[in-house]
């Protein structure tokens, strides 16, 4: 068996009478790179929510390098080594593009060493390279609020890889950007898998192919089945599925 | 290496040269009254820091300072009535006499010590805020929730110490102005222009204190947790600490700025803790301008002052002009009147009447490019 970064079993998620997360499955190996898909409501955001500790399943359990997340609060979470990346892109719009990534590369994470020493060389260093990986360098003091909205997808991926996280979760980075974009953001979480254990959640099919990896497949709350994107392409049962969203675009 | 923050404040140091040159004049010019009047409205600047320090910065809207300001008060009351009561019965201040109190309750005791008495002033509204603070963050209470609880922890206080006769004479509150310190009477004109000049001096402490504390990167987690709490967890800080830590901070110059404002206006009692009087806190800021702590200094210190000499003008209206002056603030000028300066106001203000030729529509278009960090 391969050591797995994060494992969950059997999670149910209820809102209600309505059972967001039915049941689910799911493994990570260390620097894999996952693409979850499913249609609306498949409770692909639910998925991260229990992850990132937002929400608290009512059964089943989430292991990350084999400890349970769910006593832990999601500042913890974040410290243990996961990162997330919102849906909509969500950075502190009154801070600069360079406040905002040394917030996130910030290491104690406490209030009283943030409150007497300032960014170091090291840190500087970091942010300066992060920044050029997104290409935002000549944006260093603008306030993140004025940015684009792909510049504000990239910077909250910067943001995210400058955490160190050892698992990024990216909820749908490419929503709202152009095809060019696109593909610059699929390179650029490819070149952090490995490294790192990244998991994306899009619908976007081109860029999931672009991506080419591993893909689950998210069906009313739980696996309904895994594998590459060949393979899931001919799966009757994803086909079923995605039959009612033709703009979804499974062909 | 900390040239990151050059957007905030631009002509203020205009402002610091006409406030210095204030205070600096006004113990000349002033008759005694009026200096004392500025005195005390500077002290009330201080209380108006620490809210915008929780309330600009961070976005907790509370509504019971009051209750750290008051504590600040009783103790620096206590400790000058405890030092000039050699003479009363029991030598202890007179009015225990009045309901047959012969000795002090224990907690007065420390307060015979001035260095006791000078750290109690804002330690104990800190960690009373800090407490108070905690339990309500942990729980995660925070927007209006928040402030109708700080609201109602203020009139609980207020109640309270309205029914402690025995323990710090309810209602009529401790006088200072007729004890001793130095040997003078606190109410006298030379101890008054000494604490003149000591609000002043604290004022910019203050300001210099606050301004460190919100510079660097403890100050973006506090605006991070304004604008987007989960989003400043998910990033691995622990929203609580900070907002505990920024309360007690608020409450601790809560605590000063009550002192100071007791010993000038020569009672503490607890109508200092009334629902109004906190709120007018809030309003000050708001007027001045959130998030910029001059603005905030200047709201407490100008609006008291207008509200002192309107009042004396035309009674009974100033509460209307406050008002008024608040609607205008939220409809008219949301960041504060500093906030309405330092941003693009003038600049909007001058294209719409046709004076400028600068376009309003990309205001930040010319300062992006390759600005240089260090």
């Amino acid at each position: 068996m391969t050591e797995f970064l994060l494992e969950l079993k059997g999670i149910t998620v209820k809102f209600g009478g309505f059972k967001a997360l039915d049941d689910l499955n799911l493994s990570l190996r260390t620097g894999e790179l996952r693409t979850v898909i499913g249609p609306n409501g498949a409770g692909k955001t639910t998925f991260l929510d229990v992850i990132t500790g937002k929400v608290k399943p009512i059964e089943g359990d989430v292991y990350f390098k084999g400890k349970s997340l769910l006593k832990q609060r999601e500042h913890r979470i974040a410290r243990l080594g996961i990162g997330r990346k919102f849906q909509s892109p969500r950075v502190f719009e009154k801070l600069s593009v360079f406040d905002n990534l040394a917030l996130a590369v910030a290491w104690p994470k406490k209030p009283i060493p943030l409150l007497l020493e300032s960014t170091n060389r090291a840190e500087h260093a970091r942010i300066d390279k992060l920044m050029s990986i997104v290409n935002l360098q000549a944006k260093s003091t603008v306030l993140a609020g004025s940015l684009s909205h792909g510049q504000k997808q990239w910077l909250e991926i910067a943001m995210l890889v400058g955490q160190k996280p050892d698992l990024l979760l990216v909820d749908e980075p490419v929503a709202g950007l152009t095809d060019e974009e696109t593909d610059l953001t699929a390179d650029l979480l490819k070149s952090l898998a490995g490294e790192n254990t990244v998991l994306v959640i899009d619908h976007d099919m081109d860029f999931i192919r672009r991506l080419d990896s591993t893909v689950t497949v998210l069906h009313q709350g739980h696996v309904l089945c895994e594998g590459d994107m060949e393979t899931i392409q001919k799966e009757p049962r994803v086909i079923e599925v995605y039959l009612g969203q033709p703009e979804e675009g499974i062909s | 290496m900390n040239n990151f923050h050059t957007s905030k404040g631009r002509p203020s140091w205009i402002l610091w040269i006409v406030i210095i040159a204030v205070i600096v004049s006004a113990p000349t010019i002033l008759p005694v009254f009026r200096l004392n009047l500025l005195g005390r409205y500077l002290s009330l600047a201080i209380v108006a820091l620490g809210v915008d320090l929780i309330w600009g910065f961070t976005g907790l809207l509370s509504l019971g300072q009051g209750i750290f300001f008051a504590l600040g008060g009783y103790c620096a009351a206590m400790y000058l009535q405890l030092n000039s009561s050699g003479d009363f019965p029991n030598g202890i201040p007179e009015f225990f006499g009045l309901y047959g109190i012969k000795k002090l309750p224990f907690f007065w005791e420390p307060f015979h010590s001035s260095l006791f008495t000078v750290v109690a002033i804002w330690l104990i509204p800190a960690a009373v805020a800090a407490l108070l603070g905690f339990l309500v963050f942990r729980n995660r209470i925070k927007g209006v929730y928040f402030s109708i609880l700080t609201q109602a922890a203020l009139l609980v206080f207020f109640n309270f110490f309205n029914g402690q006769q025995k323990l710090i004479n309810g209602t009529n509150g401790l006088k200072t102005d007729v004890t001793l310190i130095f040997g003078q009477l606190v109410g006298s004109e030379s101890i008054q222009r000494w604490l003149f000049w000591l609000t002043a001096l604290l004022v910019i402490a203050a300001w210099s204190f606050s301004k460190w504390v919100v510079r660097g990167r403890f100050g973006n987690v506090l605006i991070g947790i304004r604008d987007d709490e989960p989003r400043v967890r998910f990033t691995g800080y622990n929203p609580t600490l900070f907002k505990t830590i920024i309360f007690a901070i608020a409450g601790g110059l809560a605590g000063i700025s009550g002192a100071l404002y007791t010993v000038q206006s020569g009672i503490v009692s607890p109508q200092f803790m009334t629902v109004p009087f906190s709120i007018e806190m809030v309003i000050w800021v708001a007027v001045g301008g959130r998030g910029t702590l001059l603005g905030a200094i200047l709201g407490a210190v100008i609006i008291n002052y207008a509200k002192s000499l309107i009042s004396e003008a035309l009674p009974a209206s100033w509460m209307f002009i406050q008002g008024g002056l608040f609607i205008l603030v939220v409809t008219a000028l949301p960041e504060g009147v500093l906030g309405w300066i330092q941003g693009s106001g003038p600049r909007n203000l001058l294209s719409r009447l046709g004076i400028s030729r600068y376009s309003a529509t990309y205001p930040k278009l010319e300062m992006n490019h390759n600005q240089e960090r260090d």
